[in-house]
Formats: structure tokens, C-alpha cells, sequence
């Protein structure tokens, strides 16, 4: 009969009153990041990273910036450079994560954050201090090996630089026996393996 | 200084102002407490349409946003109460802008020509037993008369811009008024005629069933018709924002625009007074003496809540199936109901002419047995027929063909094919 279409449309939105809202309160409530999500505040590993500058050229908007010198250890075979400055220009970067699938050595990673808003161009720059000093949450984008360790980048427990890459650490034991940390600690201490507490040892000793 | 207003006076049935008077005049002189009086009076009936329009698009904006499973503004006040108010002093101080090409005068005096017939319109609503502002006894015309200005201010609005979105909401505005208030009048005759009175405080106390249940048809062609005259959805054309920007009321901003959206929210909960009185009962319920202006409040409520459902729900009418309810389906209805009340009416009363529960009770069954035959009958009118294109061309017309085209020869590198 006709209205009855009336009525069954009036039934519908009625039964959609009764729902639940889907709305997020953002800054009261938060949906659950996606463990590979490309956001902000980049996790960088210096004990990983040979200032090889990859990133950099890979990225492609030429807004990481590098400035590496020479260790002391620099004549020794395998031995890294040492890193002066790293500016990450994230007012500018689109978030495609090239830089993080060109790091060779699984130092650079994406973080779960968005929240970088500012005033001014200047605190858009991630420095190398604010890297060093940020804490070590990756995102897994890229590294998914790292969600086999449940390992979850919105809060938890920090990652090691051991525990990031795609390879056990020993590779750098083994194949980069001059590693070591300008004016930081030796990497090695406190190893779980107990394997690892010779990797600064050998290093000082050519210096 | 002892004024009394006395019987004889034009104001003396709407009490509250004969008690506010005789109150006041013990102390003041006569003239002065006429005043008094007087401003007691328009001071409720502007408040009260400004709070019900305040109250009225907070309760919108929240239960459109629960419909379509948003919250709804929450962000000021508990449960976003306070929303109304930061709307009205976001609209206080934004820029009042007035057209270059604008008809100065006439585009200043939509506002005030829009929120008058609203506030005008409450007058006559009884809140409560005999609380009605005004108790006109031809308070029915009075209503239907002061409805129609609205469509003069949405004409002037429209004409005044000198802008075509807004002129083409006021012809359609207009056009739409017209039609509707055809069969709002007619279906009102039915109510007048069973309360054997215009007074709305005599329609009120006839009402020993709800008029909804003895007069359906008329309950919904008035409960349609003023959707229409009040631009709500699903008859909005004459601001169909997805069409015309926002009609009428294209280019008025600040004040202005807010004096407008007071006038339509207002305008809903000020017509949602009138059908509770005409059709619900109004004051009427339990412990009316004294509860009488909750059941009002209440009842209003509920159904400005049905405006709202409605709202929710029907997407927007063309101007041609909106006219064709109008005249095909609104309007016969509205006549046999006419009709039917009637002759019930003649047929049921007994010599006094007054109609008992039993007689309500009998037309009820008349009329709600009519008003689906009616339904079935009226509502193939309304229906679109769709109906299938013909393959081909329509009769009388012969093909053109046009001589083939030569597509220009490419060169194609030796070798290739296309």
C-alpha cells in the first residue's frame, strides 16, 4: 500500500538512532595505530649506521641532510664514519619511506606518530641530537620482521638496536669488527648472547 | 492606583496579563502598568521563541548526529547544551555583510518580517489552562493568517539580494507556500468544525479524544503542509542547499542570518505548539491544573522530535512531485475529509449540537477506515509511473543520416599495423 515505504524508511533511520556513534573523540580517544604505519619522528640507530648517506640520495625530496667525518678509525678496513650532523626536514617530507628501504644497515626507520604540528619551520627539523635522544619506537614499515617479536610501535617496551635488523648484530661482529661510537659507551655491554662483548675491544685496540 | 482591568476590556480573557496588571497596579499608575503588563507579555512570547529556537537546534544538530551515528556537537556543556549559545556569538560578531546592488531597505527588514509571524503565532497557544497570551476566539484564522507572511519575507529576502540562487528559493519558496496552504486551510476546517469554535483554548477542551485519532487525514495533510510552509524537509526547496546554495537566505550573514535561522527553528517548535493544541490534546492530560504546561512542553517535544525524524530520514521532493502531493494527494484528501466530518457531524450530534466520546469514537472509525481508502485510492496519483523508452525514434521524426566520415589516414612506420 502506498506510505508503507514511508514507514519502512522512518523504521530504518530509527533503528540507526538506537546505534552506537562511530565517531573517535581524537584527543580523548585514539584509534590503534597500524604497526606499519609512515609517520613521523624517524627512529634512527647510530650504532647501526655507517654514514654511508643512502638515505639521503634516495630520498626524493632532498630533505635529509648529512654531514659525516672521518673516525679516527677511519683507515681500518670496515670501519664507519662519523656522524655530524642528520637533519630530517620533516616540514617537507611526504612520508614515502624511500630513505628507510635504502638504509643498508637497518638504521633508519619510520615512526607511528602525527601529532608534529607547529609554529614554526624550524621545529620541523629533526636533528641528530633529537634522534639520539628520541625514544627507540620503530614503526615495523619495511622491517616486518620485527611484528614476529611482538613488538608492538605504540608504546611497549623500546627496541635494542640489536633486536631492529634484519640480521643478527654478530654481522657487524664479524664483518665490522672496527665498529664503535664516537664518545658514546662500547655497543656491547650487557649482550644477551655474551657474544657480543668483544665488538668495541678489537677497535680500540688498532686505534 | 488601585486599576483593575475590568471585563469589559478587550485583554481582560488572557489572564496573564490581567493579573500582571491588577498586580502591578496597586502601586503604579494606570497607564504605567499597562505598559508593564504589555512588556511582561511580549518579554515571555520573544524569550520563548528564542529559547525554543536555541533549544530547538541544539535538540536538531544532536539528533540528526545520533541518526546518522555521529555524536553531534558535544564539545561545549554537558552534552553540547551550551552549543547554541557560542553559534550566537559566533554570528554576533561576524561581518554583517549587506550587497552592493542589494534593495537596502527591504533586504534590512527580512529579518524583523521573518521572526514577527513566529513570535505572533505563540500569541495564541494556550501553554497552559487559559495561559494563552492572546485568547482570540477566531484563533485559528488568526494562525493561518500569520503563517502566510512568511512567504512575503522569504519573497522580499529573495528579491532584495539581487542574487538568482536566492530568487530562484523564493519563487519556489512561494510557489510552494501556495500550494500548501490550500489544504492546510481545508483540513483544518474539520477540526474547527468538530471543536464548533475558532478559539483555540475551545478547541483544546472539545478535544475528549485527541483530534489526531478522530481526523488522521487532516492531522497529516496539517503535519505536511506545515513541514512545507516551515522549508523543513522534505519540501526545503526554497533553500535546497545542494541546489541553491542556501536559497533565499543566500546573502545575509551575521545578525541577520541569525535572526533567520531563529525565525525557522523557532517557526518548528512554534507550529509544533499548534498541532499539539489542534490535534494532541495540548495541555490536556493527567493533573492537567497543574501539570498542564509540562504535557504542552512534552508533547510539543515530541513532535518537533518527528520534524526532526522526518528530516533525518526523506530526501528532498522535486518541485514537480512536491506540487503533485500537493494537488493530487493533500488536497482531495483534505476535501473528503472535509466532507466526512461533515456529515458525521450532522448525522451524530444530538439536538444541542454537542458531540459525546461515543460520537468521537464512531467518526474515529470512519474516518481512519476512509483514510485508507483514501491512501490507496489518492496515492496511485502521486506515484511516479516509469515508464519504459521506446527503442527507436518517436513517432513522426525521420532520421538524418549523415554521410560517413573519413577518418583521416595515418602514417603508420613500415612494418606496423594498426
Amino acid at each position: 500500500m502506498y506510505g508503507l515505504a514511508m514507514a519502512k524508511g522512518l523504521m530504518v533511520t530509527l533503528k540507526n538512532l538506537t546505534k552506537k556513534p562511530f565517531t573517535v573523540q581524537y584527543p580523548e580517544e585514539r584509534l590503534k595505530q597500524h604497526p606499519r604505519f609512515r609517520g613521523e619522528e624517524f627512529v634512527w640507530y647510530e650504532e647501526r649506521c655507517t654514514g654511508c648517506a643512502s638515505c639521503a640520495k634516495y630520498c626524493p625530496l632532498g630533505i635529509i641532510k648529512i654531514v659525516t667525518s672521518p673516525s679516527e678509525t677511519a683507515p681500518a678496513e670496515g670501519d664507519k664514519y662519523r656522524l655530524e650532523e642528520f637533519d630530517i626536514a620533516i616540514n617537507r617530507c611526504m612520508f614515502c619511506g624511500l630513505c628507510v628501504e635504502a638504509c643498508p644497515y637497518d638504521a633508519l626507520f619510520m615512526g607511528s606518530g602525527f601529532e608534529q604540528g607547529s609554529y614554526s619551520r624550524q621545529d620541523m627539523v629533526i636533528t641528530i641530537d633529537e634522534l639520539r635522544q628520541a625514544d627507540k619506537h620503530p614503526s615495523t614499515f619495511y622491517r616486518p620482521q620485527l611484528e614476529a617479536q611482538e613488538y608492538d610501535p605504540r608504546g611497549g617496551r623500546p627496541l635494542d638496536w640489536r633486536q631492529v635488523g634484519r640480521e643478527s648484530w654478530q654481522w657487524h661482529q664479524r664483518e665490522k669488527a672496527g665498529m664503535r661510537i664516537a664518545g658514546r659507551p662500547a655497543p656491547g655491554d650487557g649482550d644477551p648472547d655474551g657474544e657480543g662483548n668483544q665488538l668495541s675491544a678489537p677497535a680500540t685496540g688498532e686505534g | 492606583m488601585n486599576c483593575v482591568l475590568g471585563p469589559d476590556n478587550i485583554l481582560y480573557d488572557t489572564v496573564l496579563f490581567r493579573e500582571v496588571y491588577n498586580f502591578v497596579g496597586q502601586v503604579l499608575p494606570c497607564w504605567l502598568s499597562w505598559f508593564v503588563a504589555g512588556f511582561v507579555i511580549i518579554f515571555l512570547l520573544v524569550n520563548a521563541v528564542l529559547l525554543g529556537a536555541a533549544a530547538f537546534s541544539w535538540m536538531e544538530r544532536r539528533l540528526i548526529g545520533k541518526f546518522q551515528n555521529r555524536l553531534g556537537p558535544n564539545r561545549w556543556g554537558p552534552f553540547g547544551l551550551f552549543q547554541p549559545i557560542a553559534d550566537m556569538v559566533k554570528l554576533l560578531f561576524k561581518e554583517d555583510l549587506t550587497p552592493g546592488t542589494a534593495d537596502k531597505l527591504v533586504f534590512l527588514a527580512v529579518p524583523v518580517a521573518m521572526v514577527a509571524p513566529v513570535m505572533l503565532m505563540l500569541a495564541v497557544v494556550p501553554f497552559a489552562k487559559d495561559t494563552a497570551l492572546a485568547n482570540l476566539n477566531v484563533g485559528v484564522l488568526y494562525i493561518l493568517a500569520v503563517t502566510s507572511v512568511t512567504s512575503i519575507a522569504i519573497f522580499m529576502a529573495g528579491w532584495s539580494s539581487n542574487n538568482r540562487f536566492a530568487l530562484f528559493g523564493a519563487a519556489r519558496g512561494v510557489a510552494v507556500l501556495i500550494s500548501y496552504e490550500v489544504p492546510v486551510v481545508v483540513s483544518l476546517l474539520g477540526v474547527v468544525m468538530l471543536a464548533g469554535s475558532m478559539s483555540l483554548a475551545d478547541v483544546v477542551s472539545a478535544q475528549t479524544l485527541p483530534f489526531i485519532i478522530v481526523q488522521p487525514m487532516a492531522f497529516f495533510v496539517f503535519v505536511a503542509g506545515t513541514a512545507a510552509e516551515l522549508n523543513r524537509t522534505p519540501f526545503d526547496m526554497a533553500e535546497a542547499e545542494s541546489e541553491l546554495i542556501a536559497g533565499y537566505h543566500t546573502e545575509y550573514s551575521g545578525i541577520k542570518f541569525a535572526m533567520i535561522q531563529a525565525a525557522e527553528f523557532g517557526g518548528v517548535m512554534a507550529a509544533s505548539g499548534v498541532i499539539v493544541t489542534l490535534f494532541l490534546g495540548g495541555w490536556e492530560g493527567p493533573a492537567a491544573h497543574w501539570l498542564g504546561w509540562l504535557w504542552f512542553l512534552l508533547k510539543t517535544m515530541a513532535v518537533a522530535v518527528g520534524f526532526i525524524w522526518v528530516r533525518a530520514t526523506f530526501p528532498r521532493l522535486r518541485i514537480d512531485q512536491l506540487l503533485a502531493l500537493a494537488w493530487k494527494f493533500l488536497l482531495p484528501v483534505s476535501l473528503i475529509n472535509l466532507l466526512a466530518t461533515a456529515l458525521e457531524i450532522y448525522f451524530l450530534r444530538d439536538a444541542s449540537g454537542v458531540l459525546t466520546r461515543g460520537d468521537l469514537g464512531i467518526m474515529t472509525g470512519i474516518n481512519l477506515a476512509l483514510m485508507a481508502g483514501c491512501v490507496f485510492l489518492f496515492g496511485s496519483l502521486v506515484r511516479e509511473k516509469v515508464r519504459p523508452v521506446a527503442p527507436g525514434l518517436p513517432p513522426g521524426v525521420t532520421p538524418v543520416i549523415l554521410p560517413a566520415r573519413e577518418s583521416p589516414a595515418r602514417d603508420l612506420p613500415a612494418g606496423e599495423t594498426d
